[in-house]
């Protein structure tokens, strides 16, 4: 698989343009999560931009993939790319957690269209993707499902409880991705609690599992193209991401979880985003 | 007549507010120092549920378990089981709402000696939405026996309560909001588990409420004094065991009851007045709370507005039950 360079470039100026919504949204509203969105931007771009079938004249088109973000707390990311990607008005943005407004704090369903499902609450998003995917293998639709998660996510009971389920149906229709930031609200993942290795947890379980660099399209585009082609199992993708991603004082800091810029932050962030042209460097981590 | 133990300046401007989980973050330090034997777990959310004294202080005394409300409630039982008094804290909607079932069978049927620190309930936690607003959770945990409910209406009764239930050998639950409320009692205001307070004298009517509604119906108890209505106003913190006697003795001397809560109205405080008062002494009861709905994102006031839970609309219950008591007024 190759992207043109053209392509690409035009999915990093779109990840840029979404990064600049999100802080502006988030300054507006006053309150919400800064770091996941960010860091989450450069995967939603290239799945509502290249990866994904889906329709935003027809948001209910019978045939279109699932998406079901289950750490609905990054949900500035969603709506900013479904704003882009012509599902609603773009001004409409402004309105995120406002009384009355479409944009939850936390997403739901029966608000907006374009949304699968509602979440906030951690640990959910894998189960409803099974259940989706399960109805769709046995109906023999075309149409996959991809469930976005969170590390921290991965603490709780009912994640691992789909992990099995998925393992035990071989839904290889379903694409699981793992926003791999290694923050939580209080502290580090592997301190609050160690995850790894998270891969061979998921290997154990009858996955098939991925591991790429989240700021790298090629690498995001590749990997969903590779876990369409892999049967009898579902796939997980491990996306190491930097958290604040873009933003050189929110980046990898785990007080960014879940606080918005105040006027001062949020002008230095937007400066920042706009000097970068419209690219974003991949980034370089471990 | 207003009770002379509150704070003197509960209606000025410059109130004092503080937020109950901080009473609760005080209150738990001067518990762990009370008894070595208070042990404190928390699911993600130390800073948050104000927990972090707690840990710092007391690091060997101090739990993590992660994003695992579940794991959280098992665990502090099994704690509980060999001699500790666990606190286990996250925001009510997960705990006690996502492991109601640990906790009926782990902490109440065992009947261990765990504390359940619900914090962020009710429609205070404002923009993060209705997934994040606690509306159901006194009514999950006032149904199971041997459960003890607490909703307390500021920080310093907060911090009371928190004192009061390390020593109880019960499971109990205490609902704490995140947002800063008025502090409208004193040190000297008493609080004791299972005993509801007088917080403004009257004759014609009675507005029993926890949380921070307590202070709605004191605003609303003021203004009807100028229609010459007398209200009387219980702060009725412990939901479970319910103080049988002060409600029957309102009952009997103001013939009519508005309850007021920032929950569903099924389930909750008021549910749990009109149980015991239609078998023992049935009179109008008006129970306001959220009718039926999910919240959504707004702030905290604009939400208490629009979900009904004013001081405007504890009037109009109030005049409602007057009307239902057949009696004559003004306006
Ligand atoms: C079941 C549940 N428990 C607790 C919370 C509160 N909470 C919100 S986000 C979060 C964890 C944050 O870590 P992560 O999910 O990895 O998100 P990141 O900060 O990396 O975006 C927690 C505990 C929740 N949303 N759901
Ligand atoms: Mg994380």
């Amino acid at each position: 698989m190759s992207l043109s360079a053209q392509k690409i470039a035009e999915l990093e100026a779109k990840a840029t343009f979404i990064r600049e919504d999100i802080i502006t949204m988030l300054y507006q509203a006053g309150s919400g999560h800064s770091a996941g969105p960010l860091g989450m931007a450069d995967i939603f771009t290239a799945l509502y931009f290249h990866i994904l079938r889906h329709n935003c004249k027809n948001p209910q088109w019978q045939d279109r993939d699932r998406l079901v973000l289950s750490n609905g707390h990054i949900c500035p990311v969603l709506y900013a790319t479904l704003a882009h990607a012509g599902y609603f008005p773009h001004h409409e943005l402004l309105t995120l957690r406002k009384l009355g407004s479409r944009l939850q704090g936390h997403p739901h369903r029966g608000s907006l269209l374009g949304l699968e499902t509602t979440s906030g609450p951690l640990g959910l998003g894998l189960s409803q993707s099974s259940g989706m995917a399960l109805a769709g293998l046995r109906d023999e639709a075309k149409w996959r499902v991809v469930c976005l998660m969170s590390d921290a996510e991965q603490d709780c009971g009912n994640v691992w409880e789909a992990v099995l389920f998925a393992g035990k149906y071989k839904l290889h229709n379903l694409t699981a991705l793992i926003d791999r930031n290694n923050i939580q609200i209080d502290g580090f993942t592997e301190d609050v609690m160690p995850l790894e290795p998270l891969k061979e947890k998921y290997e154990a379980f009858g996955w098939h599992v991925l591991e790429i660099d989240g700021h790298n399209f090629e690498a995001i585009i590749g990997s969903f193209e590779e876990a369409k082609a892999i049967f009898e199992k579902p796939t997980l993708i491990i996306a190491h991401t930097i958290p604040g991603k873009g933003v050189d004082f929110m980046e990898n800091d785990f007080q960014w979880h879940g606080k918005p810029p105040d006027k001062e932050e949020a002008r230095k962030a937007l400066k920042e985003l706009r000097s970068l042209q419209g690219k974003i460097q991949p980034g370089h981590h471990d | 007549m207003i009770n002379t133990k509150l704070n003197p300046k509960l209606f000025d401007e410059d109130m004092e507010m503080v937020s109950m989980r901080e009473g609760f973050g005080e209150g738990l330090v001067m518990a762990g120092e009370e008894n070595p034997q208070v042990v404190v777990l928390t699911a993600d959310l130390e800073e948050s549920t104000k927990v972090e004294a707690f840990a710092q202080k007391f690091p060997q005394r101090f739990v993590e378990v992660g994003v695992a409300e579940q794991n959280l409630a098992a665990v502090a039982s099994g704690l509980a089981a060999v001699g500790k008094i666990p606190f286990m804290t996250s925001y009510a909607v997960f705990s006690p709402g996502r492991n109601w079932e640990q906790i009926r069978t782990t902490i109440c049927y065992n009947n261990q000696s765990v504390k359940i620190i619900g914090s962020h309930a009710g429609l205070n936690v404002g923009a993060d939405g209705a997934t994040h607003q606690a509306l159901e959770d006194v009514a999950l945990m006032r149904v199971l026996p041997n459960m003890v409910v607490i909703s307390p209406c500021d920080s310093l009764e907060a911090k009371k309560a928190t004192l009061e239930i390390a020593k109880l050998k019960r499971p109990c639950y205490l609902r704490l909001l995140r947002d800063k409320t008025v502090v409208m009692t004193t040190k000297d205001t008493p609080f004791k588990i299972g005993q509801a307070e007088v917080f403004q004298e009257g004759q014609d009517v009675t507005v029993i409420a926890c949380g921070q509604m307590v202070y709605q119906a004191l605003l609303a108890a003021r203004q009807l004094q100028e229609s010459n209505i007398s209200v009387r106003v219980i702060n009725c913190s412990t939901i479970k065991p319910l103080d049988k006697k002060a409600i029957l003795k309102a009952a009997e001397e103001t013939g009519g009851i508005v309850t007021v809560e920032e929950h569903q109205a099924a389930g909750g405080l008021g549910s749990a007045v009109a149980e015991f008062l239609s078998g023992q002494y049935p009179i109008p009861v008006k129970i306001i709370g959220v009718e039926d709905k999910f919240g959504q994102s707004g702030e905290g006031a604009e939400l208490l507005e629009k979900y009904g839970l004013t001081g405007k609309e504890i009037i109009k219950g109030i005049l409602t039950v007057l009307r239902m008591k057949g009696k004559h007024f003004n306006g």
